[in-house]
């Protein structure tokens, strides 16, 4: 992980030192709300429907075992005993006090821990594949290169009053997109040139929320020391053209849609030749000092599949069953990337409590290096175990109830926190969220349905990313009833794409029923090994609207 | 009581914003003009006793002025509300692209802390708005000693400064 220097301590020591005067300043009202506001937001600092929510960073997902002990002790201290790992890698707290939130941020600062632009029309938390430096498809390590996006964007003084807020993510896997960056403000492609240089693709003007989209290439290879000078470009245009009288058509997405890519990039091209080549390039020296900030850990030389893994895979059923379903290949032999379910049917999607995290922090120690990633499917990731223990971390994990085997299926869904807490919220998704995975009881039968992706959000800010599950529910509002709207044949896998409406939106005890006509027509209609969004994209909507609505005719 | 802080200091504020809509130019003493009435009235302006600014809006940038930036001791960038964050760019462009060596001066809706951010993008005057205490809004010149990138004052990021 990135080590701290001492002028990254400074200088979280000194916002924090910040933070609590404007705290006190309001509080003492001589900051008036509408001038606080912003001011709390890119703290992370949010007034909810019971209390606020405070929202921490956790760059591109990487937490180390201190860390993890200290967010233990802020659930803790300042909460109710459990915090929420949300779909951009962050973690949230649900019910701080405004008045200590100035002592939570101290005591986060003190393991280099902090809520900076976490919220607010600002450069948000960058994300990136959570089993970079361990994924054996990626071109490259992404996480340096997220690094230095976070430092380059981290209180950048001309963009920290955007239209709207901005979301970037970098993915060094060709061919598939773990990153999303299909559906980001700025989506950074690491890609490999003929002649073995590393570089980057960049897309910009995919987005979420209101008028969801995916991006488009508006850079084809930027050189990697050019990369920050190029996303000053792309951030110089958006702060002067992007749309600020009507929130809902500020993101970047609208004006490069609106302007059209070409035009978009000749703006992008005319703002990136004053910076090529100019103090902002990469030295270098910086980019060594990057890339040797994620260092391979102090692996032992093993080979896979050792006697004591096959022995227990033949044994024990439930391992094996999880050891296929919840861990995944790892460049270095003898080793596997362990996923974490936070998703066992009755646990709020994605909340961990005090307790749970102290006991990951001892498993990261013992079996994975001191470190963890946070997903953006909100679960979490020891992703250096090696084989011959993975049977030890499998029970340890079963005992807390982490080893739910259901990682990528149907109730593995993510799920914002929805109108149970937040004020944004046009209707509940935990309540959603568990009556589906209540009715998908039968683990045989989830394997048997197989990768299946159910994204839920509770409002059009689509923190639950709904458009991109291959079964997405969206919350809606009809004369203050809840409803919701079911979307098919969104992708947020291999690639991103939006899923389609499929009709009029249901009540919430009705759902359930839903889902499983759905599910029940794609297991009538599947072809041999064919997933959900296989048959989905071969079978198109019309057959499951019948199914659901009944015949037209 | 002074509002304007300038060069880190503050000080007593001589220029005045006239509107076109007011009752004519005034002929004599320092004065703030909309672009519009620049771009009308050139001319008689720079002919006049006494020195000429313009304010820029959201939406008017530097480039409209930047054959003129010869004749302007001062350009104003205004805040209609603080959250509008072009004028950050335009006064960045001014010092970066243009060169522009003169006085910059944020106003409207300018407050104690965003005034770090403006100075980091070449402000190097700010007229703090009526109704606060522009002693207390000094302090927020002095947030952070610490900064990750180049900026309008010093270009080089964290990364090119050997003195970290």
């Amino acid at each position: 992980m990135y080590v701290y220097q001492d002028y990254d301590q400074r200088l979280l020591d000194e916002r924090v030192a910040q933070f609590r005067d404007q705290t006190r300043r309001y509080l003492d009202g001589k900051l008036r709300e509408e001038e606080f506001r912003p001011l709390r937001l890119q703290n992370g600092l949010y007034i909810q429907r019971y209390a606020p929510m405070l929202r921490i960073a956790v760059p591109y997902g990487m937490l180390d075992s201190k860390q993890l002990r200290m967010l233990a002790h802020v659930c803790r201290t300042w909460d109710k005993g459990y915090c929420h790992v949300s779909t951009r890698q962050n973690i949230q707290f649900n019910w701080p006090d405004l008045q200590d939130v100035p002592d939570i941020l101290a005591a986060l600062a003190s393991v280099q821990m902090h809520g900076i632009q976490t919220s607010g029309n600002c450069i948000r938390n960058t994300t990136t594949d959570e089993f970079a430096g361990v994924n054996p498809k990626e071109i490259a390590d992404p996480r340096p290169w997220c690094e230095l996006i976070r430092q380059w964007s981290t209180f950048n003084p001309e963009f920290a009053y955007l239209p709207r807020k901005f979301k970037i993510a970098v993915n060094a896997v060709p061919d598939e997109d773990p990153a999303l960056i299909g559906v980001h403000d700025i989506g950074v492609q690491i890609v490999k040139a003929d002649n073995g240089d590393i570089g980057f693709q960049v897309w910009a003007g995919g987005g979420l929320g209101r008028t969801p989209m995916t991006g488009e290439i508006i850079g084809e290879f930027v050189a990697r020391e050019d990369l920050l000078s190029y996303l000053e470009a792309v951030l110089r245009v958006y702060n002067k053209y992007g749309i600020r009288d009507n929130k809902y058509k500020a993101r970047i997405k609208i004006i490069v849609k609106a302007m059209g890519r070409e035009k978009f990039r000749e703006l992008t091209e005319r703002e990136f030749a004053e910076l090529k080549g100019g103090p902002m390039t990469l030295t270098e020296a910086e980019m060594a000092r990057m890339i040797a900030s994620f260092p391979a850990p102090a692996y032992a030389a093993l080979t896979d599949m050792p006697a004591a893994l096959q022995q227990a895979l033949a044994s024990d059923k439930a391992f094996n069953r999880w050891y296929h379903t919840n861990t995944r290949a790892h460049k270095q032999a003898g080793y596997r990337a362990v996923t974490l379910s936070l998703k066992k049917t009755g646990r709020v999607p994605g909340d961990i409590t005090d307790n749970e995290l102290e006991v990951v922090a001892d498993l990261a120690d013992h079996y994975s290096f001191g470190e963890v990633r946070n997903t953006h499917q909100q679960n979490m990731v020891l992703a250096d175990v090696r084989q011959d223990q993975l049977f030890e971390v499998w029970q340890a994990l079963d005992k807390l109830g982490l080893a739910t085997p259901n990682l990528k299926l149907l109730t593995d869904i993510v799920a914002c926190p929805g109108g149970d807490y937040c004020s944004l919220a046009n209707a509940k998704s935990i309540p959603i969220a568990e009556a589906i995975q209540r009715r998908f009881d039968d683990l045989d039968y989830l394997h048997d349905i197989g990768e299946l992706d159910i994204n839920i959000s509770g409002c059009m800010n689509a923190c639950g990313h709904h458009h991109i599950g291959h079964i997405g529910i969206l919350g809606v509002d009809k004369k203050g009833r809840e409803y919701y709207q079911i979307t098919l044949g969104g992708r947020g896998d291999k690639i991103s794409r939006i899923g389609d409406k499929m009709g009029p939106s249901f009540e919430s005890d009705e759902v359930a029923d839903v889902i499983e006509k759905i599910v029940n027509l794609y297991v009538e209609k599947r072809h041999d090994d064919e997933l959900f969004i296989d048959t989905y994209e071969r079978i198109g909507i019309e057959p499951f609207k019948e199914s659901v609505y009944g015949s037209a005719d | 009581m002074a509002q304007l802080i300038k060069d880190g200091a503050l000080t007593d504020n001589h220029w005045v914003r006239v509107t076109p809509e007011d009752d004519g130019i005034p002929a004599h003493g320092d004065i703030i003009v909309s672009l519009a009435c620049w771009q009308e009235q050139k001319e008689a302006l720079k002919n006049r006793a006494g020195k000429v600014a313009v304010c820029l809006e959201p939406g008017q940038e530097p480039v409209e002025i930047a054959a003129d930036l010869a004749d302007l001791p001062m350009v104003a960038i205004n805040f209609p509300v603080f959250a509008d964050g072009r004028g950050y760019s335009y006064a960045r462009e001014l010092r970066t692209r243009y060169g522009y060596q003169g006085e910059i001066r944020a106003v409207g809706d300018v407050l104690q802390d965003q005034l770090f951010y403006m100075w980091r993008c070449g402000f190097n005057a700010f007229d703090i708005r009526a109704d606060r205490d522009a002693t207390e809004a000094l302090k927020g010149l002095n947030d952070f000693t610490v900064t990750y990138q180049g900026d309008a004052r010093d270009p080089r990021p964290i990364y090119r400064r050997s003195s970290v």
